[in-house]
């Protein structure tokens, strides 16, 4: 292993650690501040959708098929699918799309 | 009496685990196949999966080092990106036995990921660690293991199914966020809003130039703040529509 990609690792494991462990550890009061409270339960849902859009579109190298996961991821999510069936289902819709594009 | 107990929960944490585990070696397997196309090793890539068990992290610490970023933005993009697993792990705080020791506690937060946590904080008693470790005994290594493999076999599928895999990380976090937009409106607006602000960076000539890690971070910050002071979020953890 190299030693900068090491030192990568390192930085982000002790980091998301510290983060996972703090607060089960040292803080075990509730957090009162309802604007902190907001932000955090917002950060996941803006990052997520960051860096999910639009680079769906262009994960595959066509935008096409591109096109047709996200909309079938988005179908199939909202109607209540599980992780790895929402996974599942638009990687073959992307297959499917390649061989008929 | 104890351990027959703690058996039994650690079997229960094993059973909840298994679909994880079996989504995590599908999801890690396309995570594998990006790592291997930013110029990390089999070893690097399981390494760190195995380490940071993060979908959305990894992949974006991956796209800074294969862009040669520097390592105050990997660490900044896992700061922000990984800050809601704070708010799970408090969440988790109450959860356990208030007279938890802390080994246990360091123990459970290791394996504090969303799927994790959404199995943990549904259950109807306490949290005990044995649970915990029952779920992460299969989820970590499904998560290492498909990594690996994705790293060594990605380059063996054909183009086409690797094109196709290459959308499974991206399907996965809509699957995490669009159940949350149908119970909860003001997230659905912020989503559309970020996704869009997302879209519009992406057209301006000189912020599309930003690295992708760095403009995260800064969309991120700035929607959760805005969305934070506009809908804040009932007392009770529970938004009205």
């Amino acid at each position: 292993m190299r030693t900068e990609i090491c030192i990568y690792i390192l930085i982000m494991a002790v980091i998301t650690y510290l983060i996972r462990m703090l607060p089960l550890v040292v803080f075990r009061r509730e957090i009162k501040s309802r604007f902190i409270k907001s932000f955090l339960y917002y950060v996941p849902y803006v990052t997520l959708s960051v860096m999910t859009f639009p680079a769906i579109l262009t994960a595959t190298g066509d935008i096409r098929t591109g096109l047709a996961g996200f909309v079938v991821a988005l179908i199939l999510s909202w109607k209540g699918f599980s992780l790895p069936a929402v996974a599942a289902a638009a990687c073959a819709a992307v297959l499917i799309a390649s061989v008929i594009l | 009496m104890k351990d027959k107990k703690s058996a039994a929960t650690f079997a229960a944490g094993v059973r909840d685990g298994m679909p994880i585990a079996i989504g995590y070696f599908a999801v890690s397997f396309t995570l594998g196949i990006q790592a291997k196309s930013a110029g990390l090793t089999v070893w690097e890539a399981a390494v760190m999966s195995l380490t940071n068990l993060t979908s959305a992290g990894q992949f974006a610490a991956i796209n800074i080092i294969a862009a040669a970023g520097s390592y105050l933005s990997v660490a900044v993009s896992q700061l922000i990106i990984n800050l809601r697993y704070m708010l799970m792990s408090f969440a988790l705080s109450q959860k356990v036995e208030p007279k938890l020791g802390i080994p246990h506690r360091m123990g459970i937060a290791f394996g504090v990921t969303d799927e994790i946590f959404g199995i943990s904080i549904g259950l109807k008693e306490r949290l005990k660690p044995a649970y915990s470790y029952g779920a992460m005994a299969v989820a970590i290594p499904g998560w290492t293991i498909g990594t690996a493999l994705g790293v060594i076999m990605g380059s063996i599928l054909p183009d086409m199914v690797v094109n196709a895999l290459n959308l499974a990380l991206y399907a996965m976090f809509v699957a995490i966020v669009v159940p949350v937009t149908r119970k909860d409106r003001k997230v659905a607006i912020v989503v559309i809003i970020s996704m869009f602000l997302s879209w519009l960076c992406t057209k301006i000539p000189v912020i599309c130039d930003i690295s992708s890690g760095t403009r995260i971070i800064i969309l991120t910050v700035i929607m959760a703040l805005i969305a934070a002071a506009v809908f804040p979020v009932a007392e009770e953890g529970k938004n009205e529509n």
